[in-house]
């Protein structure tokens, strides 16, 4: 009970005007800035947090939660690629988890296809799951080793009780043939496959039903490099091919970049911004974005040395118990007193791309100002929406 | 640490009070349920051709004609705070813990316990300390020669440790090696107050039994853990073997054992009943095996309350240890 | 930042096969085969490697899974179990012959001379044992030392190596630690006597990038301080760059190429170092449309390729003219200091990488 509270108290309230406020003012410039993949929202994710109690003492009693995930607002459009993005613990395979219903949301609203999925019943899930599928990271436990390829891609037609116009097997093959497998594979275990043809009928079997979203969480990571890049183009083929639209969950930054859309960057449970993936990664305004930008070793020698590098002190705070205001002020060289004290909102700065932090970076206006301006702006009677923005 | 043990106590009590009941309903409804009446019962008391008086009086002093739950309330009550029994004739008072008086020789149940328990314990601990030494160190050794003819060797006895049953090694080494051979003397051992070395050849029989599941264990562990990362780093710390054996790998490999361990003193403290039977030592096994044959209820009563807490105990004490051996358990 | 390039190949490979004369380097791996007897057949994780590395440089060895790059490092430490590994060649660590010494010698020198940082720092340390104990531990089998003089140095060590208030996380166990702070712990450790050679096996795969970065910054800074070789065992190129002054590229258990950092990545002479460069998405160019992969998968080491390792996944393999797949390509010299494994020609292979793979980069 207490957690919807303070969820409610805290800055996502105001985050929510963020997406409004874009489809408002600049949709004309978003659509110049991304190609075609502009469709309506396919899935949206309002708010939507996950607490795990911690007991402890002679009864139990919840004296903690871990705030996991702590409210998260984005939306994905249909036929694009979201990637979240963030260090372990930050929640991102959490929200992914949430978003198939694997997890039961604390708190939040999840919408697919305009319809509200958060609380829906698994038996009313089911025939849903056709259009939601996961692919998981370590190709060699999520395979069931007792089981033939023709079996686990063909699992989903049985579950779902689909007769395929041409019959489970046709079917199963035409998908192996699809992610670059051999037809004849249909009768081999996944022991005789390498990791890289694992993670492929791994996706094999998430494609058999057509899916409408996919949600992949750390799709290559257990990967090799050069296996990582076939299953990246893969994936990619696949989404101009079926018109897939893809959640993608790492921790790998350049992989994000080159297979996203838009990108999000989690920390301890939070986004802390979201654009444009050409924007994000040419002009972050988070401290944090920079930071991990920053950090990530560039495969080019002469680059050794010349870099402005930017070196965050310590680790990762515990989600347990998160530090106050902005999560983020421990380790961030540009903190001042207000960021231990008010919590900036996510919001958006500048068309497609929000960010939340007092002081951020590659823009004129900070999250602060962006709430005085919100809060000023109906307070004065002007029509929420043709705002005209009084630019400072 | 102090909440996690309270609350490992209060399971042990909650557990003794779940088994309690449920023997009690074994053994006081299923002898119902097959005819037997609480005249039978009390027939058996009184000895021969008691009058319709004397079973009624007796039927009166047990209760047992009172509703079970009644009669098992009375049971825990006296186990907790004592009884007294009005014969008619005199009172006879039983305190805490009281588990009533043997239907054939009167006695107190409890004192009967604390009479044989003793006996029990001797050679529980006795083979105890032999099959964990001698288990441990054959696993180690096997584990660290896999493959060899040590190693095939050993499993090999031990698999036959595991499947010869005690009244087979025990009759064989008693036939040979106390009567034929004269090599040890006769088991002969009932208190505190004899040589313990009696107890020598049961303490091996039952030890060669457990020793053979312990070498078992103890090298599938090793096995396991020698593969582990941090056996590579005391390795290439420059450690001498022995060290990363002994130091870094059984410490590591200690935990499901101890945990069998505690199972099995746990066990044989509640009677180790055939080994008692085949060297006739008059150990508490022995007690419940007469018990059952005599239809003794209150004994036999006794003496499974007596192995269940023997047992829940061990376990708790397990428990214990694992917070002293992996601080891990003692975090969190 | 003047780097020091003191990393030298051995200047003739004749004499390396042969494997005889005194060693010039402090570290020198002469013909280095690793094989394992299994029922399935003899698994050559290591067949034929060589290389030279002097204190106070960094060697980064590339590979993907399965090229031999961490037999090769725990076969330097002597780690393999004499029983189920094969071990032929020459290491030789400053003077000392270490595949034909006994196993007392070898292991005397282990975490005193030579000693390895591993990639999870979890589960390469006991959980049962404080941190501090364990590098006393790792201190006092070396130094005759009392108790408390270990663990003053124990204490010492956390600090150099960035753990705060390290005289109370002394006390610690591994698990209340936090990632980063592990491997500290565990490179404090590797570095309680002082080791002239260090092998850092995948040191920061298991760890956030913003961890990362600092451990491989106090890598950087630790060896300043101690001068000592560093061998950087990696799937990353980005941390190769990073820190390494040559690079050895392993392919199915043999050096595919060998180079100092900066022909590795400006002018590389190998089409399986083209491939790996192609593979991977990166931050510091325009994206690319697509990447460039190798296609297939890294061979079984029980049935490695005939003629060169690398013909079933070479996209040039054809341009040979079939040698690639009836000969082994030697490991040939064909730049001062830069060596590959390839049939094609100098000049073609100067072509293709000027004109089809430095563009799509």
């Amino acid at each position: 009970m207490s957690t919807e509270k303070t969820a409610a108290d805290t800055p996502v309230e105001t985050a929510e005007q963020g997406p409004g406020a874009a489809s408002g003012t600049a949709p004309s410039l978003a659509k110049e800035a991304r190609p075609a993949r502009d469709g309506e929202p396919l899935l949206e994710v309002d708010n939507l947090g996950k607490h795990f109690p911690v007991t402890a003492g002679l009864l139990r009693r919840q004296v903690a939660a871990v705030k996991a995930v702590d409210g998260v607002s984005f939306s994905v459009r249909k036929g694009e690629t979201l990637g979240l993005v963030g260090e372990s613990g930050c929640g991102k395979s959490t929200t992914g988890r949430m978003i198939m219903r694997l997890l039961d949301p604390s708190f939040g609203k999840i919408t697919f296809e305009g319809e509200d999925i958060t609380k829906m019943s698994q038996g009313r899930l089911r025939p849903l799951r056709r259009d939601l599928q996961m692919i998981f990271q370590d190709p060699y436990s999520s395979l069931n080793p007792r089981k033939t390829v023709g079996a686990i891609v063909g699992a989903p037609f049985r579950l779902q009780n689909i007769e395929a116009k041409q019959g489970v097997k046709k079917a199963v093959q035409e998908i192996l043939e699809l992610v670059g497998l051999n037809p004849e594979h249909y009768n081999r275990y996944p022991h005789e496959f390498s990791g890289g043809q694992r993670q492929r009928i791994g996706i094999a079997r998430t494609l058999a039903l057509k899916p409408k979203l996919i949600v992949a969480d750390e799709p290559v990571s257990a990967l090799d490099v050069s296996v990582q890049a076939q299953v990246v183009n893969l994936l990619e083929d696949l989404q101009d091919e079926l018109d897939l639209t893809y959640v993608v969950i790492a921790h790998d930054l350049s992989v994000v970049r080159h297979i996203s859309d838009r990108v999000a960057v989690m920390y301890l449970g939070k986004i802390v911004e979201l654009a444009d993936r050409a924007d994000l990664y040419e002009r972050p305004m988070h401290p944090y974005t920079n930071a991990l930008l920053s950090a990530v070793p560039i495969p080019d020698p002469s680059e050794r040395g010349d870099r402005q590098r930017i070196r965050l002190q310590g680790d990762v705070p515990s989600p347990l118990d998160p530090p106050p205001a902005c999560r983020f002020h421990t380790r961030c060289w540009k903190a001042q007193d207000i960021c231990k004290q008010v919590e900036p909102p996510l919001v958006e700065l500048s068309p497609g791309h929000q960010a939340a932090c007092h002081f951020p970076e590659n823009t004129t206006v900070s999250a602060t100002d962006e709430v005085a301006r919100a809060a000023v702006a109906p307070a004065a009677g002007a029509a929420p929406a043709e705002e005209s923005a009084p630019e400072a | 640490m102090v909440a996690f043990i309270v609350r490992r106590l209060f399971g042990a009590v909650g557990l003794l009070l779940i088994i309690s009941a449920v023997t009690f309903a074994i053994f006081f409804l299923v002898p119902r349920a097959a005819g037997v009446t609480t005249d039978d019962i009390a027939g058996r008391f009184a000895g021969k051709q008691p009058d319709a008086a004397t079973l009624a009086a007796i039927k009166d002093r047990f209760g047992l004609d009172d509703p079970v739950p009644v009669q098992y309330g009375k049971f825990i009550k006296a186990i907790v705070v004592g009884d007294t029994y009005d014969t008619g004739t005199e009172k006879i008072d039983c305190p805490a813990p009281c588990l009533g008086y043997s239907f054939r020789t009167n006695q107190s149940v409890t004192d009967q316990l604390v009479d044989r328990a003793p006996v029990t314990f001797m050679i529980t601990a006795g083979a105890a300390v032999l099959w964990l030494v001698a288990g441990v160190s054959i696993g180690i050794l096997s584990a660290l020669r896999r493959g060899t003819i040590f190693d095939r060797a050993a499993m090999g006895v031990a698999l036959a440790g595991v499947s010869l049953p005690i009244f087979f090694t025990g009759l064989l080494s008693l036939a040979f090696i106390v009567h034929r051979w004269e090599i040890l003397p006769a088991v002969n051992y009932s208190g505190p107050s004899d040589n313990p070395f009696n107890l020598l050849l049961p303490w091996i029989c039952l030890a060669f039994l457990y020793a053979a599941m312990y070498a078992r264990l103890t090298r599938a562990g090793m096995l396991e853990t020698m593969n582990e990362d941090f056996i590579r780093t005391a390795r290439a710390k420059g450690l001498p073997e022995k060290t990363v054996v002994l130091k870094h790998g059984l410490r590591a490999s200690l935990t499901p054992i101890m945990t069998v361990f505690g199972l099995d003193v746990g066990l044989v403290l509640g009677g180790a009943i055939i080994t008692e039977k085949t060297f006739s030592i008059p150990g508490l096994g022995q007690l419940a095996l007469d018990g059952v044959n005599q239809s003794d209820l209150p004994v036999v009563l006794g003496a499974t309350m007596t192995a269940a807490l023997f047992i829940v105990l061990a376990n708790l004490v397990v428990d214990i240890l694992y917070g002293v051996i992996d601080p891990r358990v003692r975090h969190n | 930042m003047a780097r020091k390039r003191q990393a030298e190949l051995v200047n003739d490979t004749g004499e390396t096969a042969a494997g005889r004369g005194a060693p010039t380097a402090f570290l020198e791996v002469r013909d280095l085969k690793i094989h394992f007897p299994t029922d399935d057949g003899l698994v050559k994780s290591v067949d034929g490697l060589s290389f030279k590395l002097e204190r106070g440089s960094t060697l980064g060895i590339v590979g993907e899974s399965g090229s031999g790059k961490s037999v090769t490092s725990l076969g330097i430490l002597g780690l393999h179990n004499r029983g189920n590994a094969n071990v032929s060649g020459e290491i030789w660590l400053d003077g000392t012959e270490l595949v034909g010494a006994s196993q007392n010698e070898v292991r005397r020198l282990r975490g005193r001379k030579m000693s390895m940082i591993f990639q999870d720092p979890l589960s390469s340390m006991h959980p049962f044992y404080t941190v501090g104990k364990q590098i006393i531990e790792a201190y006092r089998v070396h130094n005759d030392v009392s108790k408390q003089v270990a663990r003053k140095h124990a204490i010492d060590m956390l600090g150099r190596v960035g753990i705060p208030k390290p005289d109370q996380r002394v006390d610690d166990y591994p698990h209340q630690f936090s990632g980063g702070m592990r491997q500290r712990a565990m490179i404090a450790m590797a570095l309680s006597c002082d080791p002239e050679l260090l092998i850092a096996d995948e040191p920061t795969t298991a760890l956030d990038v913003t961890v990362q970065a600092q451990i491989l910054d106090l890598i950087r800074d630790l060896q300043q301080e101690f001068n000592s070789a560093i061998i950087m065992i990696t799937h990353d190129l980005g941390v190769v760059a990073e820190l390494s002054d040559d690079i050895l590229v392993m392919y199915a258990g043999r050096c595919a190429e060998y180079a100092s950092v900066e022909d590795a990545f400006h002018r590389p002479l190998h089409p399986y170092t083209w491939g790996l460069l192609g593979s991977m998405p990166r931050l510091d160019r325009e994206r690319s449309e697509r990447l460039m992969p190798i296609k297939g998968t890294p061979p079984s080491l029980i049935n490695v390729p005939e003629g060169c390792a690398f013909n079933p996944r070479c996209a040039y393999c054809d341009l040979t003219g079939g040698k690639s797949t009836t000969e082994r390509p030697e490991l040939l010299e064909v730049e001062p200091g830069h060596k590959a494994a390839c049939h094609l020609s100098l000049e073609k292979r100067r072509e293709i990488w000027d004109s089809e793979i430095r563009p799509k980069l």
